[in-house]
């Protein structure tokens, strides 16, 4: 850390310079900037249409109401259906699932193989791996719609765990592999000539110290997922369509009059789990922004 | 000893190709719906396809349209040039900025990262409903500043086909701005902090230390803020789609939103995946160089 | 028990040759060690005798059987690594048990063997730790007596004692020396680290560059290297090299020494069973030791193999029990082992006495000690 900094600190004098003051003025500014719109976003959703239509963006509600709360769970109109967000959040936790799962356990497994058990063409099989987290998914949703319908899963959420999964898979085995490898080569020698084959080294000496790594894929994962957009509108129908699909379909709506507070407890409601799993999982939510960011 | 020779040579081979067992079903997976389906989309761009595929070769018909006869994909490019500059320009600007400010060993350092990082938690979507309400022409921003005093103020870009891209620049920043207070500051940690006593005992002054020393060295965090920047603005789609939904008319439309809407509502796949080749032919010309120097890098170190 | 032959090793990785044929037996029971400076490749003939790595072309024999094409784990090997490898989720008794666990050893041998290596190595209070909670030595103990609990047939060691400090890797190199008195199981062990490998060995491979120089006794290894790398390796300070003409004077051959103050000095070569006629007139390197060249010997009068010279003292390095006195001759820079008191002051000239009985020539053309 450089111990100068800007001019603005100088550290030396006793209690809060000038600069000091400057410094955490920016600070709370930046802080309110960030915060603000999620303040507009709860206090719009506990007004009533009047309050809103007089008031204005920060106004206190005059009176504190949880209707479009209960409205945007369970009665809002999205699309034609009025059964509010609570099938589509329940979609998006059936989708959400079993796709994390999947994509972290196959993802662990590769991340394995790429990092202890290399052979000719790994490496390579690995970069080409590596490109599917960069690719734009535009240039594989035809011919994913196409072969869904095939397989009979057009419109449906083992559809698109399916999708989910696979384009999940260069992620997560981006992480297993990069943490794999800072296991040391030597004690992965000294176990094959203990004896231990590829399942036992897997399961008693690399599994048991992968907590970590599980933890920011998982977080990572479903963070991705619960909030993907394209693949939902994309590949769901009404019945399964995710929560974030039904969130743009009520905000945008054409028909009926506009009901601001019901449009944002939906917004809040579609984004509670993620902002939860952020808060609760602090420095590992870090970890798997940075990984694949800063190294290759 | 385990049993004869060749029983123990069976088994050495067994074992050896498990790796490429466990590998196989993420082979098959990325050859087929990676690589695979990106042939297939090139293949349909190359042709005539309307509602329905069909194989025959075309030529490059769809390009020559594409970006000779229809202006809504010149705005689409044109938005995405004017949204991209911007929107790399201010997260890095105020990444930058409040990397540096964090790093001054301030108190509940923690809290004010956990503030700025949160957005990066939410979907497109729900930052765009966020701002969609926000900026509202008549009840969002432009009331809230009337009622404090400011009569005259009008705040209606979300509605003006001139000004929409710029609501979308906004509610972007906002939300992608933490990650690159992130990467910076995991750079300035990074730095030695010998270095920077060894200026000072050489008499340079603390804004001649960032300038000339803490900066450059941060030139990899940038390199790789501008890469991941430019990869989620040819990607976006979401935040679009609920901000403005391409409008008003077509004037907030992007590559990706272009795609979807001339593929999947208009009925014409292979213009659809000419414009999605295009875009993927556009993040491989960045993408391939930057991956390529990242692994020779850390194969050689 | 077993004993190792290895024949005409080579192995490439890519285009690069790193071992160039290499050649040895090791009897069962003894104590071998490999030593060199990084990169000759040492390692890697460890590894390809513990099968962690294929044989681009040779053989390598465990007892009988050739196990160029068998698995580490079934070549009844155990190694103890330089970083010693430790499993870091289990403690020190499921350390010691996981290889015979592989092997499906019954429990309650599991459980002796344990109790055996755990009070050989002194290691008993440590059984219920985990390995970020032990010292660099105790890991290393912990190391071995994985090693040990698998009773194999040939231990292989590599580089174990370069992570201590220096105290620390005396200790241990006894400790080493003792266990290998006591079970007298066949050892490969791989250092750079020319004491350890004199202290410890039964026989010495000294290696560079992918081939071995020299295969013998420590003593032999010493007194009597093969070529300029091996004298010049084993041994600390190293041994001095003199670029000088072989004359004949009065009867005698010998080299003739100029010091650093112009003086020249005649030194008689003279080792039984050497014959130096063909060199007369040519160029050679003679080599001495330090310890060689010194203020005086005891029972000096009268042996002819020493002789006096007299330079002019250019540094003096005094290292506690004897002072290094940095003179210059022909030329180079001759390091001398003198008793403190003797030394004199840099500038002054100070009389050496250098015995010749263990000087030694090389042809500085192939290198090789000429006689050998």
């Amino acid at each position: 850390m450089p111990d100068g900094g800007l001019e603005l600190k100088t550290g030396r004098g006793p209690g809060l310079s000038f600069g000091r003051i400057l410094l955490y003025v920016a600070l709370i500014a930046a802080a309110a900037f960030f915060l603000i719109p999620f303040f507009v976003m709860v206090i719009t959703s506990v007004k009533s249409m009047e309050d809103i239509r007089t008031g204005h963006l920060i106004s206190w509600p005059r009176q504190f109401t949880l209707e479009a709360w209960i409205k945007a769970w369970g009665s809002a109109c999205i699309g034609v259906n009025c059964v509010g967000m609570k099938g589509y959040f329940w979609n998006s936790v059936r989708m959400v699932v079993p796709s994390v799962i999947l994509s972290t356990l196959i993802g662990a497994m590769n991340g394995y193989v790429f990092s202890k058990w290399r052979f000719p063409g790994s490496e390579t099989f690995f970069s080409f791996l590596l490109l599917g987290c960069f690719i734009p998914f535009q240039v594989i949703l035809l011919p994913m719609s196409l072969t869904l319908g095939w397989f009979k899963m057009a419109q449906s959420i083992q559809g698109l765990i399916l999708v989910h999964t696979i384009y999940g898979l260069p992620f997560t085995t981006l992480f297993f592999r990069n943490f794999y490898v800072t296991i040391p080569d030597e004690i992965i020698r000294a176990a094959k000539i203990d004896g231990a084959g590829f399942f036992r080294i897997l399961w008693r000496v690399v599994l048991p110290v992968s907590a970590p790594i599980f933890v920011v894929s998982i977080i990572w994962q479903t963070t991705q997922i619960w909030n993907d957009f394209l693949f939902g509108v994309a590949f769901s129908g009404s019945g399964s369509q995710p929560v974030t699909v039904a969130l743009n379909n009520l905000v945008n709506t054409s028909t009926g009059v506009k009901e601001y507070n019901v449009d944002m407890a939906a917004a809040i409601i579609a984004g509670l789990p993620t902002l939860f799993v952020y808060i609760i999982s602090g420095k590992y939510f870090l970890r798997g922004l940075t990984a694949g960011a800063v190294k290759g | 000893m385990k049993g004869s020779v060749p029983r123990r040579r069976l088994f050495y081979f067994l074992e050896g190709g498990l790796p490429r067992l466990v590998l196989a079903p993420t082979f098959v997976a990325i050859l087929v719906f990676v690589y695979g389906f990106i042939a297939w989309t090139a293949w349909i761009s190359l042709t005539n396809s309307r509602l329905l595929p069909n194989y025959k070769f075309a030529g490059i018909a769809q390009y020559v349209t594409l970006f000779t006869k229809e202006p809504r994909w010149w705005v689409a490019i044109t938005n995405l040039f004017i949204f991209s500059s911007l929107f790399i320009a201010f997260c890095i600007i105020l990444g930058l900025i409040l990397a540096v400010l964090l790093d001054q060993r301030v108190r509940a350092e923690g809290f004010f990262r956990t503030i700025y990082l949160y957005p990066m938690a939410l979907s497109f979507i729900v930052t765009g409903a966020a701002w969609k309400w926000i900026l509202n022409p008549d009840l969002g921003l432009e009331r809230l500043v009337r009622q404090l005093g400011f009569a005259g103020f009008t705040f209606r870009w979300l509605v003006d086909s001139k000004m929409a891209i710029y609501t979308v620049v906004i509610a972007a920043v906002w939300q992608s701005a933490g990650f690159v207070l992130a990467l910076f500051l995991a750079g300035l940690r990074g730095i030695d902090d010998a270095i920077i006593k060894a200026a000072q005992v050489d008499g340079a002054s603390l804004p001649r230390i960032y300038w000339r020393i803490v900066i450059p060295s941060l030139r990899p965090v940038f390199l790789s803020s501008v890469i991941i920047l430019s990869h989620i603005a040819i990607k976006s789609f979401d935040l679009i789609m609920v901000l403005t939904r391409g409008g008003p008319g077509y004037s907030t439309d992007m590559p990706a939103t272009f795609m979807y809407a001339f593929a999947f509502n208009r009925g014409r796949l292979a213009f659809g995946a000419a414009s999605a080749m295009v875009m993927f032919l556009a993040v491989m010309a960045f993408i391939i160089p930057y991956l390529y120097s990242e692994l020779r890098g850390t194969r050689n170190a | 028990m077993a004993s190792l032959t290895i024949s005409g090793i080579r192995k490439s990785f890519g285009s690069e040759e790193v071992l160039k044929g290499v050649s040895l037996s090791v009897a069962s029971g003894e104590f071998l060690v490999l030593v060199g400076p990084s990169g000759c490749g040492k390692s890697t003939l460890l590894n390809l005798i513990a099968g962690l790595e294929t044989i681009s072309a040779g053989e390598i024999r465990i007892g009988d059987r050739v196990v160029n094409n068998v698995r580490p784990k079934d070549r009844d090997i155990a190694m103890v690594f330089q970083s010693y490898a430790l499993y870091p989720n289990m403690n020190v008794r499921q350390n010691l048990a996981f290889g015979l666990e592989t092997r499906g050893v019954p429990k309650a041998r599991i459980k002796e063997t344990i109790e055996r290596v755990a009070n050989m190595l002194q290691i008993e209070e440590l059984l219920d730790r985990r390995p970020r909670q032990l010292s660099g030595g105790q890991r290393q103990r912990v190391a071995m007596g994985r090693a040990l609990a698998r009773d194999p047939a040939i231990f292989l060691f590599d580089e174990p004692l370069s992570n201590l400090d220096a105290k620390l890797r005396v200790e241990m190199r006894t400790e080493i020396k003792l266990l290998h008195q006591r079970i007298k199981t066949t050892i490969v062990y791989v250092t750079h680290d020319q004491i350890e490998a004199l202290t410890l060995a039964d026989r010495i491979a000294v290696m560079n560059d992918g081939i071995i120089h020299q295969f013998d006794t420590p003593q032999q290894v010493y007194d009597n290297p093969a070529n300029l790398f091996v004298a010049g390796f084993i041994g600390s300070p190293s041994m001095n090299f003199i670029p000088c003409r072989l004359v004949e004077q009065n009867g005698r051959k010998g080299a003739v020494l100029k010091a650093g103050s112009g003086k020249s000095f005649f030194l008689p070569v003279e080792r039984p069973g050497l014959s130096l006629q063909q060199w007369l007139g040519r160029e050679v390197i003679l080599g001495i030791r330090p310890e060689q060249i010194a203020g005086g010997f005891h029972e000096q009068e009268g042996n002819p193999q020493i002789h006096e010279i007299e330079c002019p003292v250019e540094v003096i390095e005094p290292t506690g029990p004897d002072t290094l006195v940095f003179v210059n001759i022909n030329g180079r820079e001759v390091t001398c082992r003198v008793n403190p008191k003797a030394a004199k002051a840099p500038g002054q000239a100070m009389k050496l006495m250098v015995d010749m009985s263990k000087a030694l020539l090389f042809d500085p053309q192939s290198e090789q000690r000429i006689g050998a």
